[in-house]
């Protein structure tokens, strides 16, 4: 999810930096990241122990209390892709005898290990002590550890969320991830660190965790303002990068998102669009919902596809990936572990398909949408498979019109700048013309 | 007179289209698309303002009744004897800049022996170019580059090989011209060349001669009346290389399915299925694009599918849409891949199974994955129109016909044996409602 | 029957996409329903309980075309959810009831809502399975989804399932598990007595067949093949692995045994064989059959392998149990579950010394060549390094 600032480093000449613009909080983020990755390089030395988990449904609290130094293997190679290293790790990943076919993160990360685990910040990232296995809205997860956990020998600890099928999280659901948090996750996770587990302390960091949940959801919906001061799409990759990583429940992102929410208040004071990496938004003249994580390879160019345009992103479903918080829940420091199970089960990706389509029919509605867009990703099946329904019942329920185009997440082979651009134009010109027609019929 | 032109740039050919006030059609031009996508881009155009002079001459001609009877012939042998005209002007050109590569080519001893050859090879060429264009004459290309091109090989190779010259050093000279001489544009040549072409035609028609000036009068006041070019629209996948402004382009997906509209005003839904891509559009009923769908990343069961195939049989593209007609007996074929498309082939045939069969399958296979898109899009509503190169493969329209039936019903399917000039078409009719209803002018160029 | 008879019934069962079979059943009483099914895995016990016939789907084979079902699919993805979608618009799955999707991957598990979305009238169930073993966590979820699934489907039939009834239904597929598990010792004894063509489209027909019928036809099978005098030839015994879910067109699995390989076992029909042991028909039936999942079920890629040492471990004891020389990765092209499984499983067989091959199909793969001269050339060197 996000190290914002060095947005594609790959891009800079010499001859022409190109100025980025950057606000407070966007420092305040470069810090904490690069100083997570300083802590998990030096971690081993301070005699810390290391977890690794996944993005959807992570624990972050729950790690903090046994002090785990906090590693998110997508977060790496995302971070890998947007620095253009991701393609060389893939492809020595396919060398060494992983299928063409499968998820880029998995193989961004295998790679990264084969070239001695040197981490996105240049530090070198330590062997996990403990593979966190947060079972959450895709099979992928759990083939990535256990390969992990066959090359590592890492003690690995599965937490299995069910799926909402039904669309609705039942009592036995929610028994059964809390009975693995209280009998396996919290067991494991005392052996590991030899840290006794303290409930008070889960209860503290969640107090902070509540806060900075209410901060992002004002920033997301900010975006229901004309103009959006903000991109709910390709700016809130920064916005949701501390939260959904190592830092909620920490005091810093506590401080991140009051800053991040007052920067977002004098912009709407000002009535000023989102930023973009070349500045100012140039005018809002589409206002888009979008399903589907981004490419991180292109990040910048993709972007700028959009802006050019004139096109703001008002709401994502990428967005929520570590957690849709837009509907009411917080994490409850009254009720931790609960609300630790009802967080893992209430991701976006854990969702079953009607739910994904009203979340999306909501958002067009909500944050008056000129229509959907669909980046629909090679890598994964969770997100992806079944998309062109989404599409398909969207446009008839909202009657707005929705496009599809198709890229990966850190594999550069699968961005084709002109096949995606080619697809954006045409669909805003669709939309511009639809309006006009409507307009004058 | 007002003209409105748009201007469709594709992978491999760019089209044009003219169109007047009243939305009349009067011409369309086509080139090749090459490097350099202004040169096609303004070829294309000037391609298709000639066709629209041709359009006036047979109007103006037709009025006024000089030819009564004799108007197609007499219009058509002007056609030739200009296009005959426009090919020697471009010969003499090939063969000037032939022989100031020569000078620069070090071909060493070789090279006085080169130039002669090169004077022999012009000679023939002017020589047969009449035949070339005789009535009747079939010529696989419009397009210069491809009738000298090959001219140029067969006759080369046999002077070549007449004075024991080595043939690739002729190869190279052509390979090191053509390039040049294609992305010439020759302006203000219409008159000149014209009234050139005139005298051939009446010498050609001797009946005609003897009516010269009711003749000439009419031609000349067309030639006389400028084609101002009120407003222009540049659309296809090279659309972002155009020197235009961004007011200028559209993408091809609206043009195409306006274009359609235009044809068949009843059009609801549009499949095309060109070279590289597949698209199915749906449309309004006034021409606006609804929706659209094109194909994923894979280019399986696009045009260029055919193409490997047709390279594969050692077989012209236009050659396997018969050959499938002649099937009795479908083969089912389930990969379109472009990249399996030999191995499949020769895994069929080595089953024993007939060329013919496996072509039928082949069509279909094709058609069933534009068949996917269509569904994706939306489906097929009622008028159904089918454009594109793959819409004049007769076996492909075979298929999609009873795939259609079998699917969707009864429905109305539209085929224009000049659909390759939809998104031009379309991009004409933006630039007609850009002037006409929107009341726009058109921009400098140095604005762009 | 004779064997000729019996596997000319089985091709045709399995060559109808109309479903005929189960049409005929539904017919035969009124009231009667059917449950369709994907791979991987659910407890049929339950809707056989329910008077309702299980139906087992697999995707549309390749003589299916594909056309609305492609409309909602990336040329990425597998093959077997087009077909299927592909089935269920064209109305040949309308003699289905209600459709259960597996917890197997995140394809199928997104089609459950598909489903749910383009076949409002029809039951449809995403059915979880744990990924925890103990039998108070992760089989008291279990026992509740089952629970669950029995209330369901006892609305659905308009009268409860009652324990007798599953018990009744347990017993029914013990059998029916015994006839599987002596027809793959009959193969792996005598494979050339009963080729995995024919062993398939045995299995196969169990998919629309009623368990009690299908018992009985495996049972006269194995007889009836034991009869034949087939010749017996030097090909290399190998476990294919890989094809739980989207299956290989039959001419495939022809393809590797002409190519000269004997198959000695493999996934093709997991849920036939998923239970290891009979399960007992005393005490709490979804309690024992929650405890036979827990507790003594294959091992396949969807499933967590709870320790390090368990990976592959099951794979090794096919392999030797069976007497196999090698093993042959078979998955469909884009398998999450398969390809990712398949290094983990590779590196432990090249740590034993087990050789294998690797390759992918599509349900419709209509190009055997490659694949013949891959098998042909994976089972020479078998030979070749016996031999030295
Ligand atoms: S498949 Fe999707 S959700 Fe799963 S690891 Fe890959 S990118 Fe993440
Ligand atoms: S073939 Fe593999 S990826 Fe496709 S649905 Fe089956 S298990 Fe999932």
């Amino acid at each position: 999810m996000s190290t914002p600032i060095q947005i594609v480093p790959g891009t800079r000449t010499p001859k022409k930096p190109p100025q980025v613009q950057k606000e407070d909080s966007m420092w305040l983020q470069k810090e904490l990241i690069n100083g997570n990755y300083h802590e998990l390089a030096t971690a081993h030395e301070m005699n810390r122990k290391v977890s690794a988990t996944f993005v959807p449904g992570n624990l972050n609290e729950l790690l903090m209390c046994f002090n785990f130094a906090r590693s998110l293997p997508e977060t790496n190679a995302l971070q890998n892709g947007m620095r253009k290293k991701s393609g060389k790790m893939i492809m020595d990943a396919e060398r060494d005898g992983h299928s063409e076919d499968v998820c880029t993160y998995v193989k961004a990360d295998l790679g990264m290990m084969l070239q001695g685990q040197v981490g996105p910040t240049g530090e070198a990232l330590p062997t996990p002590d403990v593979l966190l296995l947060s079972y959450t809205g895709c099979f992928t997860f759990m083939k990535w550890f256990e390969l992990i956990r066959q090359k590592y020998n890492c003690e690995t600890v599965m937490l299995h969320v069910p799926y909402q099928g039904d669309g609705k999280i039942s009592k036995n659901m929610r028994d059964y991830v809390l009975k693995q948090l209280k009998e396996k996750v919290i067991p494991t996770l005392e052996k590991v660190s030899g840290v006794k587990f303290d409930i008070d302390l889960l209860r503290q960091y969640m107090r902070e965790s509540a806060k900075a949940e209410e901060d992002l959801v004002w920033t997301l919906q900010s975006a229901k303002h004309k103009p959006s001061p903000i991109d709910g799409y390709f700016g809130a990759v920064y916005y949701i990068g501390p939260i959904f990583t190592a830092f909620r429940g920490t005091p810093e992102a506590t401080k991140f998102y009051s800053v991040l929410r007052s920067e977002i208040a004098q912009r709407i004071r000002e009535g000023k669009g989102p930023v973009t990496p070349e500045g100012e938004h140039p005018g809002e003249k589409y206002r888009l919902v979008v399903e589907g994580p981004p490419n991180w390879t292109s990040f910048r160019e993709f972007w700028k596809m959009f802006y050019d345009e004139g096109a703001v992103v008002v709401a994502s479903t990428y967005a929520k990936v570590g957690g849709v918080y837009d509907f009411g829940f917080r994490h409850d420091p009254e009720h931790p572990l609960e609300s630790l199970a009802e967080y893992c089960l209430g991701c976006y990706t854990n969702l079953n398909f009607p739910q994904r389509i009203d979340m999306i029919c909501k958002y067009i509605d909500e944050y008056q949408a000129d229509g959907l867009l669909i980046n629909s990703i090679k890598s994964c099946n969770s997100f992806s498979a079944g998309q062109l329904l989404i599409l398909r019942e969207v446009e008839k329920r909202t009657g707005k019109p929705a496009a599809f185009i198709e890229s990966d997440l850190v594999d550069p082979r699968y961005f084709s700048a002109a096949n995606i651009k080619n697809r954006l134009e045409s669909y805003f010109q669709m939309v511009k013309q639809k309006r006009t027609a409507t307009a004058a019929h | 007179m007002r003209c409105f032109i748009g201007i469709d740039l594709g992978s491999t050919t760019t089209k044009a289209v003219v169109i007047d006030e009243q939305h009349r059609i009067l011409g369309r031009g086509i080139t090749n698309s090459r490097s350099n996508y202004d040169t096609a881009a303004t070829v294309a155009k000037q391609e298709a303002l000639l066709s629209a002079r041709f359009h006036l001459f047979r109007e103006a001609l037709g009025t006024s009744g000089a030819l009564n009877g004799g108007l197609d012939e007499f219009v058509g042998q002007l056609e030739r004897d200009f296009r005959l005209e426009q090919f020697l002007v471009q010969l003499a050109d090939l063969e000037q800049v032939c022989a100031k590569s020569v000078a620069t080519a070090r071909f060493g001893e070789a090279e006085k022996a080169v130039s002669t050859a090169l004077g022999a090879v012009f000679a023939r060429l002017r020589q047969e170019a009449p035949e070339l264009f005789a009535p009747g004459a079939k010529r696989k290309s419009d397009f210069f580059r491809d009738i000298a091109g090959s001219r140029y090989l067969a006759i080369g190779e046999e002077v070549a090989k007449d004075s024991g010259l080595r043939y690739d050093f002729l190869l190279n000279v052509f390979d090191r011209s053509i390039i040049e001489v294609e992305n010439r544009v020759y302006l203000d040549s219409l008159a000149p060349h014209l009234l050139a072409a005139l005298k051939r035609t009446f010498k050609a028609l001797p009946e005609t001669a003897a009516r010269g000036e009711a003749v000439r009068a009419p031609i000349q006041g067309v030639l006389d009346m400028p084609l101002e070019e009120a407003y222009v629209v540049g659309t296809g996948y090279g659309r972002a290389r155009l020197p235009f402004s961004k007011e200028h382009v559209r993408s091809e997906i609206l043009c195409h399915g306006l274009g359609a509209h235009v044809m068949y005003p009843h059009t609801a839904t549009v499949l095309d299925i060109g070279g590289q891509d597949t698209k199915a559009i749906q449309v309004d009923p006034q021409g606006i694009v609804e929706s659209f769908q094109m194909n994923d990343r894979c280019a399986a069961g696009c045009g260029r599918y055919l193409g490997y195939i047709a390279d594969e049989m050692n077989m012209g593209l236009h050659e396997l849409g018969p050959l499938a007609m002649k099937s009795t007996k479908m083969v089912r074929i389930n990969s379109t891949c472009t990249v399996f498309a030999g191995a499949e082939l020769r895994d069929r045939l080595s089953l024993g199974e007939k060329r013919e069969d496996i072509m039928a399958g082949l069509h279909r296979a094709i058609i069933l994955r534009a068949m996917s898109i269509l569904a994706r899009s939306g489906g097929v509503r009622n008028e159904f129109t089918f454009t594109g190169g793959v819409a004049k493969n007769e076996a492909a329209v075979k298929s999609l016909t009873e795939l259609i039936a079998e699917n969707y019903g009864k429905v109305t399917l539209n085929i224009d044996p000049d659909s390759i000039y939809t998104g031009a078409l379309g991009g004409a009719t933006f630039a007609w409602r850009a002037v006409m209803e929107e009341g726009k002018a058109i921009e400098k160029r140095e604005a762009a | 029957m004779n064997t000729q008879e019996i596997i000319a019934r089985c091709e045709h069962l399995f060559e109808d996409l109309r479903f005929g079979a189960v049409k005929d059943w539904k017919a035969a009483k009124p009231g009667r329903k059917a449950i369709g099914y994907m791979p991987i895995y659910v407890p049929r016990e339950i809707i056989h309980a329910a008077g309702m016939l299980p139906v087992g789907i697999f995707g549309g084979g390749d003589q299916l075309e594909v056309i609305q079902g492609d409309a909602y699919y990336q040329s990425y993805i597998c093959r077997i959810p087009r077909s299927t979608i592909e089935l269920g618009l064209t109305g040949r799955l309308d003699c289905l009831d209600g459709m259960l999707f597996p917890s197997i991957c995140d394809v199928i598990r997104n089609l459950s809502g598909m489903w749910q979305i383009m076949f409002k009238d029809k039951y449809v169930k995403y059915f979880d399975v744990p990924q925890n073993y103990d039998d108070a966590i992760g089989g008291e979820f279990y026992v509740h989804e089952m629970q669950l699934l029995r209330e369901d489907l006892g609305k659905l039939a308009g009268r409860p399932v009652t324990d007798q009834a599953l018990r009744a239904s347990i017993a029914v597929y013990n059998e029916n598990r015994q006839a599987v598990r002596d027809l793959y010792a009959y193969r792996a004894a005598k494979p050339w007595q009963a080729p995995t063509s024919e062993l398939y489209l045995v299995l196969r027909a169990g998919c629309v067949l009623p368990p009690e019928e299908h018992t009985a036809l495996v049972r006269s099978y194995l007889s009836e093949a034991a009869k034949e005098t087939r010749p017996q030839r030097d090909n290399a015994r190998v476990v294919l692995t890989g094809s739980f879910c989207e299956q290989p067109p039959l001419s495939l699995i022809k393809s590797i045994e002409m190519a000269g390989c004997y198959v000695v076992d493999d996934d093709f029909q997991l849920i036939q064989s998923w239970l290891l042991d009979e399960v007992p028909v005393t005490g709490n039936p979804l309690e024992e059959l929650s405890k036979a999942f827990l507790h003594h079920s294959t091992s396949t890629s969807s499933k967590y392998d709870e320790k390090k040492e368990d990976k592959g471990k099951f794979l090794l004891r096919q392999v030797k149990e069976r007497g196999a020389e090698g093993v042959v990765f078979a998955a469909p092209s884009f398998c999450d579950p398969a390809l990712l499984e398949r290094p983990m499983l590779q590196e432990i067989l090249a740590r034993h010394k087990v050789p294998y091959t690797a390759f992918k199909y599509s349900e419709n793969t209509g190009q055997m060549a490659p694949i013949r001269e891959q098998a042909g050339t994976f089972a020479d060197s078998i030979k070749l390094w016996s031999a030295a």
